[in-house]
């Protein structure tokens, strides 16, 4: 009984990171496709990524080395996950409920990680923790745990009672949506219930995760239904980890792309025989199979002979 | 506007148009065109239309006929589903399969990014034109007709021949103006979707505009030019522009064919030559007041930069840009230079990039950078006084949002136009609205498209020249100079002027910016701009 929420847990991190590692496979091994960048491009040196400007304001800009600001990149991407900063910009109703939900969210994988590294911490050195720090630690995790957990929720609530009231949405809004949002209520009220009722100082939980971290599965001390919370808090987080990447709350990864990959993907082919030209001739090489008269793809013909065939009125 | 449905299930229900054009309840315009009356009015469509088209909202731009029958309802649904379904391969679709995908799996649904769009927003808010209104209609389609996904998470539809008819042409209600991407905190991109649907369209269902394909790209790939131009003829309109401008400026004006090993391929807008002339003759004009070693090719589509596939087709687009690229490889010249036209711009220079290799990889450049480059290096002597009127200037998307041009017009203004007579709209640079004329619209006009197009697409693009000039005076004599560096914003600004008397009555001019470059060229007779209505 008491191993249940350990192998529980274990599960859900292994799918969590299955899938996770499969979506960012899924999407770094598709095919080159054509330039589709969107200004502003965010590693553009400063003086030019202000008004959104690029390299192709320059004469002869294949010739000049390029200038690409890693510092840009990191603000715009930092500002971007922390403080959704596109959203507060462009729809500020929706950013005083989502922001709360995903900033809530950090700092719980903050907590998280912060118990484990001080479970591994304690591992190798006790005293440490036994110490000062350790009482830092313990008043940060707690700072995050309750902040985040109460963040999220109600986060979670104003999204939910947004999809569902604002006619905008509504219309927009699938019955998946209304459970997934649902399931975070569900999960980080458990949670957030158990560490308010029997677990105020975290150590029930500092437990768990120390037991998770050096595999050494005890049984929590406490009552039957301090137990019982206990495990409804981990199996509802887990399950809540395996929905995640399933489903198009994944954009964490997704995201990565859109911007990486897409709108600031703006790397030129510059050379004749460059790097670029042979993925190029790659894709190219693909056969076609649409079907419209002025192309007639007969699966066999390739993008390189539809787009060579001279064409007639 | 108002709604008879606004579902999204809506679009494969009832007979008839899905809106209804309500200009009462638009947001009116600054003065002098507060006043209703100072609308024209809306030209309604024909019973014939109705009888002949689906129709989607009172207006019409494809023209996909009413199935006679059945069998013809569900060939029409079998198509689309074959196409959808290519859509999501690698080899038919490699060309935007990974943003089509990031779209289609990470849209939060949060509408975002219909407070960006220029089009729901004058509509006066019509659920129809949000950017994610068709996303999503395409996006439940695929979910459960394609992949046989559950409704329960992705949303239900049904899939109808009024489904697809009406999806296509609703298609065609966006500019692909890509304002809507940028303002998403996800990264989807509804203008990206647009294009897919209308790619569905015509690769696999034969289904476009006249405009884009009979009349525009066909017309280029075979004659060598959407104008209809041939070479010979293109080559003698080239020489009247050339006696032309030469008369007008007081000094030789030539501009060079087929010149092999010059260093610069100029490649402008066919429309250019046919409509606006004066540009023509204007980048000839500074370029050999410059001492470039430049020359124009008479070569299949080489004359004309215009790529109507950009806006519907990724093959036709394919087939254009690589008869660019021959072309000045035939000359083997140093670089491609794209004269002021936005998407001829995007086409060669950013899109074809990853379809052009080996010998065909020429570099390619934007015209502003170099203009900036000549007018600031002083070889050329200005005179700013020439232009001493309001000038304000349009981006066009294809240049600034989805190029990032934007400081190299904006210098070259700085130096020929007095500083205080310089009027910036706003938003401008990246964040600027589409002129009304994106996607192709500009040279479209069937049935009521074009009242539809002033009243509703270009109607953001006016109230913008408007609260620019709102401090000038707004007689007939107080000319107003809208610089507008691209064709089919040209065409589209052209034809709002027109429908709205805004010349006649306002003193509202529009231009390139090579106009008013030339028109400040201190060795030229003064005058070059006429303010005579082109």
């Amino acid at each position: 009984m008491e191993l249940i929420p350990y192998v529980v847990a274990y599960v859900a991190l292994g799918v969590f990171l299955i899938v996770c590692i499969a979506r960012f496979f899924m999407w770094s091994s598709m095919p080159m496709h054509v330039r589709w960048e969107l200004y502003p491009v965010a590693h553009e040196p400063a003086h030019r990524s202000k008004y959104g400007g690029s390299y192709l304001e320059d004469v002869d800009w294949w010739k000049k080395p390029r200038e690409r600001s890693l510092i840009g990149e990191i603000k715009a991407m930092g500002a971007e996950i922390l403080f959704l900063v596109a959203l507060k910009e462009h729809n500020r109703k929706m950013w005083w409920v989502s922001f709360p939900f995903h900033f809530g969210l950090y700092l719980v994988i903050g907590c998280t990680a912060l118990m484990a590294g001080s479970a591994v911490l304690g591992a190798i050195s006790p005293s440490i923790i036994a110490g000062g720090f350790g009482s830092f630690l313990r008043v940060a995790i707690m700072g995050c745990g309750y902040s985040g957990l109460g963040l999220s929720l109600l986060g979670a609530l104003g999204l939910l009672s947004r999809r569902l009231l604002d006619p905008d949405l509504r219309d927009f809004t699938s019955p998946a949506d209304i459970f997934n949002l649902a399931f975070f209520v569900i999960a980080f009220g458990v949670t957030l219930a158990n560490l308010l009722l029997f677990d105020r100082d975290f150590s029930r939980s500092f437990g768990f995760v120390d037991g998770l971290v050096t595999f050494n599965m005890v049984a929590l001390p406490g009552t039957l239904v301090q137990g019982w919370m206990t495990t409804a808090s981990v199996v509802l987080l887990s399950a809540l980890a395996v929905v995640i990447p399933m489903t198009h709350m994944s954009h964490f990864i997704g995201k990565y792309f859109a911007y990486h990959s897409i709108r600031w993907n703006d790397t030129p082919n510059v050379l004749q025989g460059g790097p670029q030209e042979k993925p190029i001739q790659q894709v190219l090489g693909y056969p076609v199979s649409w079907a419209a008269p002025h192309i007639k793809g007969d699966g066999k013909k390739t993008w390189a002979d539809v787009a060579t065939e001279e064409q007639s009125k | 506007m108002t709604a008879v449905t606004t579902t999204v299930q809506g679009i494969a229900r009832g007979d008839g148009p899905l809106a209804h054009i309500d200009t009462a309840k638009q947001p009116p315009l600054p003065p002098p065109y507060d006043k209703p009356e100072e609308e024209p009015p809306l030209k309604p469509l024909t019973d014939k239309a109705h009888e002949t088209y689906e129709v989607l909202d009172d207006t019409i731009v494809v023209n996909i006929r009413k199935p006679k029958d059945k069998q013809e309802e569900q060939e029409l649904v079998k198509k689309f589903l074959s196409g959808l379904e290519k859509l999501f391969t690698k080899e038919n679709n490699w060309t935007f399969l990974q943003p089509l995908m990031m779209s289609m799996e990470h849209c939060a649904k949060c509408q975002t990014c219909n407070e960006s769009c220029h089009i729901y927003e004058e509509s006066g808010r019509n659920p129809l034109y949000r950017p994610t209104y068709r996303s999503e209609v395409l996006r439940r389609i695929y979910y459960k007709y394609i992949k046989k996904g559950s409704t329960w998470v992705h949303g239900d539809i049904d899939l109808n021949w009024k489904t697809v008819s009406r999806l296509i042409e609703l298609a065609y209600r966006c500019n692909l103006c890509r304002r809507c991407a940028q303002t998403c905190p996800i990264g989807a991109d509804n203008g990206l979707m647009a294009r897919e649907i209308r790619k569905i369209a015509s690769q696999e269902m034969g289904i476009y505009t006249k405009e884009l394909h009979d009349n525009g790209s066909m017309l280029q790939l075979t004659v060598g030019s959407s104008t209809g131009m041939n070479s010979l003829v293109v080559k003698d309109n080239v020489e009247f522009i050339e006696e032309d401008t030469s008369e007008k400026l007081g000094f030789e004006v030539k501009i060079p064919w087929d010149r092999q090993g010059a260093d610069i391929l100029l490649i402008h807008n066919a429309g250019e030559i046919m409509a606006w002339p004066e540009n023509v003759g204007a980048f000839a004009a500074i370029f050999n007041a410059a001492g470039l070693s430049w020359t124009m090719s008479s070569d299949l589509a080489a004359y004309d930069g215009i790529n109507y596939g950009v806006f519907y087709d990724d093959v036709q687009f394919a087939r254009t840009a690589l008869l660019h690229a021959k072309a000045a490889a035939k000359l083997k010249v140093k670089k491609i230079v794209l004269g002021e036209c936005g998407h001829a711009h995007k086409a060669l220079t950013v899109i074809a990039d990853r379809v052009l290799t080996g010998e065909l990889n020429i570099p390619r450049e934007s015209c502003m950078p170099l203009l900036r480059d000549i007018v600031v290096s002083g070889k050329v002597k200005f005179d700013k006084s020439r232009n001493d009127f309001p000038v304000t200037l349009h981006d066009p998307c294809n240049l600034t949002r989805l190029m990032g041009v934007i400081a190299p017009q904006r210098e070259v203004l700085q130096h020929i136009v007095p500083k205080e007579r310089f009027r910036e709209m706003e938003p401008h640079g990246c964040h600027n609205y589409c002129c009304g004329g994106g996607s192709g619209f500009a040279i479209m006009s069937g049935h009521n498209f074009g009242d539809w197009r002033h009243h509703l697409l270009g109607r953001r693009k006016l109230r913008q020249i408007l609260e620019a000039f709102a401090n000038e005076p707004m007689g007939p004599e107080d000319y107003k100079y809208i610089c507008a560096p691209c064709s089919n914003c040209k065409g589209q600004i052209r034809d709002m002027i027109e429908y709205y008397d805004a010349f006649e009555k306002h003193g509202l001019y529009y231009s390139g910016l090579v106009e008013l470059i030339v028109n400040a060229m201190a060795d030229a007779q003064p005058g070059f701009i006429d303010w005579e209505w082109h």
